[in-house]
């Protein structure tokens, strides 16, 4: 057990290992909807880093970051923090463990308690895990709110007297309190303004830096993942597809879905608009109850082969970092050995995205 | 680069103003707005919460919440109609018609009651008044154009039977079942995933290309505009702050508010690096500044912003609201 | 546009909070009919509370000689069969009446809620068991149930009362689970959860809170329910036993005279109608002044 990743204080913070996770029941004679929402998935975050888990909806990612606060029932796998299994814990154990997690949610405006003042939201953790008097608790509020830039007189304000912005600096007031080492940020910032969704980064930036947290920031925006995240995790109907360095990721994807995604973000200058190579993808997510046999992704994927309807494809190590699970790396011989990118690029140019998949499909 | 004066006009907003109800009595939500929209044109109307884009793309539609909002003042004018003057009835020979609305949530405007072909069909009817089975055909005929895959088939769906992305197809097909002269898409991808939304926006400009209709996008994000519209409008706490063609605005804003939104865009590595953004918040309608309403956000601020400035023309084509217009070098986008 | 940390954090210090809607009480009040409502069921309450310093006569005073009198210097509204005074008897029946209703709907809330709020809580069987008993319960017409209820334990005002607690439980334990339903699956919940916090301590200190609004105003129709039901109870004899003074017990003696002197039914009539009508009244308000604040309209 002296393993790396089993030893507190070394290996990652967070090691997710073949992580399932369903909904739903078979149901009598197997007519019940099982969804496989995570569907196998290892993953690990280092100490103080933080990794971007990007994906379409449906995907599978916010389901995977609330496994990993074990806020969801997890079907199989194991999610250790700081080298202890979290799977195996139960009740009083759990509750105890949760204050060295935290978690950031969505949306502002359900995530406080309307009915509660917001000092109150903010000194829960601190009631339930370090058992503090009002006096204390009060004081410490005072503290964390100054943190996070709002008044320290604000305490006794309810929630609906705050802006979208101000209210995502609360929940982060409140999920650090206890000064926990992995805070999991659930689209922390999608449903903020464009000017206060920099600043509520900036400030989880700060935060990271002054507390040495580390953080799963869990998102569908990838310019704002590229920003935050050290390393960048790719997920697609349950499964993570690729993985690696955040520049590596961005500037040679790997993986087809990787390619697509980055290349359907929107220009930022119209003079630039159309003149990327655009992978538009046709369809759309399969069914998550009734997966395709073979690779998820081979239903939208323009360089499908025959493989790829049959087998689902081993996870193998990337130039420069990370791990992609694609058939293109090990079974697609004329892609063997040259980056994914080079092809779409001249697919796209060739005016039919067709061409490559042909080729590779009539290789021996 | 096609400057406002240079197409025909088909939709004109003249200072029109549109109040709420709120629990501080009635207020201004939207004061003052004018831009247009001309022919064969896609036109962003961009702006945050509380800007009152939304109120203004609804108002042109006389769609605004019945007891709720209200137009105050001000005109809409399609070609040659003042269309804030019509009858409710012949407002609706006017939606779906000459002038559709896409939303933003699908899932809401279609009836889930209902086969996606059969809603469509009964728009197709109630403005084309041909026969049943025409407007069947013709039903058809928008879901295959908008890229749905065996459209004869999925019309006799439901719209939950449709994923978001091919509701908000749908929805596109609805909007232009009926060859309409303009078309208001409300946020029409904020609900869509990046790869939806690129294949939405795709379809958007292709459908306006091929009906030579109009295209007025309500959006936030400075991205859908920038991959889609000709001229931009932006609207800040109720007022058009800044008017121009796309690649000027990108390139040479002369609002400060414009210049804080373009500089707040997510850029591709920048990592290390603090983000910009825009200090401070939006003001509710009750509580607008009296002089400037971006002064007390604004970096730029000076004496004279506490008088409330005109929508000027900066240059030519090009109108702003700011009084140092012409005195400040602002930044544009990277 | 300087936009380092401290102007920004600065400036979010200094950003404006929107103002605060008027306040609950601000809301209600200005809701005419449930303000009027209030005003009238204070009255009422207050007058039966100080129905020994105000009744000009004992409410159980017999003055035969004067029996079935109408509206005279001496009695205001009257004497009854025995010559009480019906105004006297009118406030003693009122406390009666509505403590009674009262009680009966206390009774109920102990039950019913606490068994929504978990039941909707915690879920599954302990919610599939809870509500089925619920379901078999409700299935009997109210009036009915109690009166069995009743005959099995005995007639007399505290069985009745209890009887009427045991039947409108049902209704605020659907009412107190749906909306701890809703709440449950808000992510304020959620969030407590992730902190670490106790189901035990989520429950009343997160979930309750925010079922109370529903519930009050189901217990405000429900206290004009439970007050008619009394009346019909001791007007069949199974609820307030005479010489003690209800309102209904008022209404069932009064309809043997109803020939003759028609005034002693609509007293006690009007006290009812009254007192019912107000409690609907406050019901309706408490829901426009408990309603959620609907979002702004524009994005």
């Amino acid at each position: 057990m002296n393993t790396a990743g089993t030893t507190p204080g070394t290996g990652p913070l967070l090691e997710i290992e073949d992580l399932r996770v369903t909904f739903g029941s078979p149901g009598p004679r197997g007519r019940g909807r099982v969804v496989r929402a995570v569907d196998g998935v290892s993953l690990q975050v280092g100490r103080g880093r933080t990794v971007g888990l990007v994906g379409e909806s449906g995907s599978g990612k916010s389901t995977l970051g609330r496994a990993a606060l074990r806020l969801v029932p997890v079907r199989s796998g194991r999610v250790s923090l700081d080298g202890r299994d979290l799977t195996a814990l139960r009740g009083r154990a759990l509750r105890q463990a949760r204050r060295d997690m935290q978690m950031v949610f969505q949306d502002p405006y359900s995530s406080l308690d309307p009915s509660a003042v917001i000092g109150d939201s903010i000194a829960e953790p601190l009631r339930e895990h370090e058992g503090l008097s009002r006096r204390d608790a009060e004081r410490r509020v005072k503290e964390l709110l100054d943190v996070v830039g709002l008044p320290a007189g604000h305490a006794g304000r309810y929630p609906s007297e705050f802006s979208g912005g101000q209210r995502q600096r609360v929940a982060i007031a409140r999920a650090v309190a206890l000064n926990p080492s992995l805070v999991v940020c659930d689209e922390a910032v999608s449903a903020l303004d464009v000017s206060t969704q920099n600043q509520v980064i900036n400030l989880l930036e700060d935060l990271r830096a002054r507390f040495e947290l580390s953080y799963l920031f869990i998102a569908h925006d990838l310019a704002v993942v590229r920003h935050i995240a050290h390393e960048v995790a790719v997920m697609y109907l349950g499964h993570v597809v690729e993985t690696g360095p955040t520049d590596r990721v961005y500037d040679s994807p790997a993986h087809p879905y990787t390619q697509a995604l980055l290349s359907a973000i929107p220009a930022s200058h119209p003079r630039r608009a159309g003149t990327g190579t655009r992978m538009l993808l046709s369809g759309d997510l399969p069914d998550p109850a009734d997966p395709p046999p073979g690779c998820a992704f081979a239903t939208r994927c323009p360089y499908a082969m025959d493989v790829c309807r049959e087998a689902p494809p081993a996870t193998t190590p990337v130039d420069g970092g990370g791990e992609v699970a694609c058939h293109l790396q090990t079974s697609g011989p004329t892609l063997a050995g040259r980056t994914l990118d080079a092809a779409g690029v001249r697919a796209e140019r060739d005016g039919s995205p067709d061409v490559v998949p042909a080729a590779v499909r009539d290789a021996p | 680069m096609s400057a406002p004066t240079a197409t025909t006009t088909l939709l004109a907003v003249d200072d029109l103003r549109v109040e709420f109800a709120t629990d501080h009595g009635w207020s201004t939500v939207v004061a003052g707005t004018s831009f247009s929209v001309g022919e064969r044109e896609i036109v962003g109307l961009v702006g945050e919460s509380g800007s009152g884009k939304t109120v203004t793309g609804l108002s042109v539609l006389g769609l605004l919440p019945r007891g709720v909002g209200r137009v105050a003042s001000g005109s809409v004018t399609l070609g040659d109609r003042d269309l804030l003057g019509l009858s409710e009835r012949e407002l609706r020979s006017v939606r779906g018609n000459e002038v559709a609305m896409v939303f933003q949530e699908p899932m809401t405007s279609l009836n889930p009651a209902f086969r996606v072909g059969d809603q469509i069909a009964e728009a197709v009817r109630l403005h084309r008044g041909v026969s049943r089975r025409a407007a069947r055909d013709r039903a058809v005929e928008v879901l295959d154009l908008v890229g749905i895959p065996h459209a004869r088939r999925r019309a006799d769906e439901y719209p939950h039977e449709f994923s978001g992305g091919m509701r908000q197809r749908a929805m596109i097909a609805m909007a232009v079942s009926c060859e309409p002269r303009l078309l208001i898409a409300d946020e029409p991808t904020t609900a869509l995933d990046v790869t939806i939304q690129a294949q939405v926006l795709e379809l958007l400009a292709g459908m306006q290309q091929e009906l030579g209709m109009s295209v007025l996008l309500v959006t936030h994000d400075l991205g859908v505009v920038a991959e889609v519209c000709e001229r931009v409008v932006v609207m800040y706490a109720g007022q058009v702050v800044e008017q121009t063609d796309a690649v000027e605005l990108f390139d040479h804003p002369r609002h400060p508010y414009t210049e804080g939104l373009l500089a707040a865009m997510p850029q591709l590595g920048s990592r290390g690096q603090r983000l910009s953004s825009i200090p401070g918040r939006t003001p509710e309608p009750w509580g607008m500044p009296q002089g400037c309403r971006f002064a007390p956000r604004c970096g730029y601020a000076v004496d004279a912003c506490g008088e409330p400035p005109p929508l000027v023309t900066a240059r030519s084509g090009h109108l702003s609201r700011c009084h140092r217009h012409d005195e400040l070098t602002l930044r544009g986008a990277r | 546009m300087t936009t380092t940390a401290d102007t920004t954090a600065a400036l979010a210090r200094t950003a404006p909070v929107a103002p605060t809607r008027p306040g609950f009480w601000r809301r209600f009040r200005d809701n005419r009919p449930a303000f009027v409502a209030l005003v009238v069921l204070a009255l009422l309450v207050a007058a039966s509370l100080a129905a020994p310093l105000i009744a000009p006569y004992s409410p159980e005073a017999i003055d035969v000689p004067r029996r079935l009198s109408l509206s005279t210097p001496d009695h205001w509204l009257g004497t009854d069969s025995l010559g009480r005074d019906t105004l006297s008897r009118l406030l003693y029946a009122g406390r009666v009446s509505l403590l009674a209703a009262a009680t009966a709907v206390a009774i109920a809330t102990v039950i019913g809620v606490p068994l929504g709020l978990l039941a909707g809580y915690v879920g599954g069987k302990p919610d599939w068991v809870l509500g089925r008993i619920g379901d078999v319960l409700m299935t009997f017409p109210a009036i009915i149930l109690a009166i069995a209820i009743i005959a099995a334990m005995g007639p007399g005002l505290q069985t009745a009362m209890i009887a009427l607690g045991i039947v409108y439980a049902p209704r605020l334990f659907r009412v107190a689970r749906a909306a701890t339903l809703q709440v449950r699956a808000e992510t304020y919940v959620e969030a407590s959860i992730s902190i670490g916090t106790p189901a035990w301590k989520i429950i009343p200190r997160r979930v309750l809170p925010n079922v109370a609004s529903p519930v009050l105003v189901q217990v405000s129709v429900m206290l004009a329910a439970a007050l008619l039901a009394e009346a019909a109870l001791s007007l069949l004899g199974l609820g307030v036993i005479p010489p003690t003074a209800s309102w209904g017990v008022m209404l069932g003696s009064g309809f043997k005279e109803i020939r003759s002197t028609p005034l002693l039914v609509f007293w006690p009539g009007v006290a009812i109608a009254l007192a019912t009508l107000a409690f609907n009244l406050i019901g309706d308000g408490l829901r426009d002044a408990l309603g959620r604040r609907t979002r702004k309209a524009d994005s």
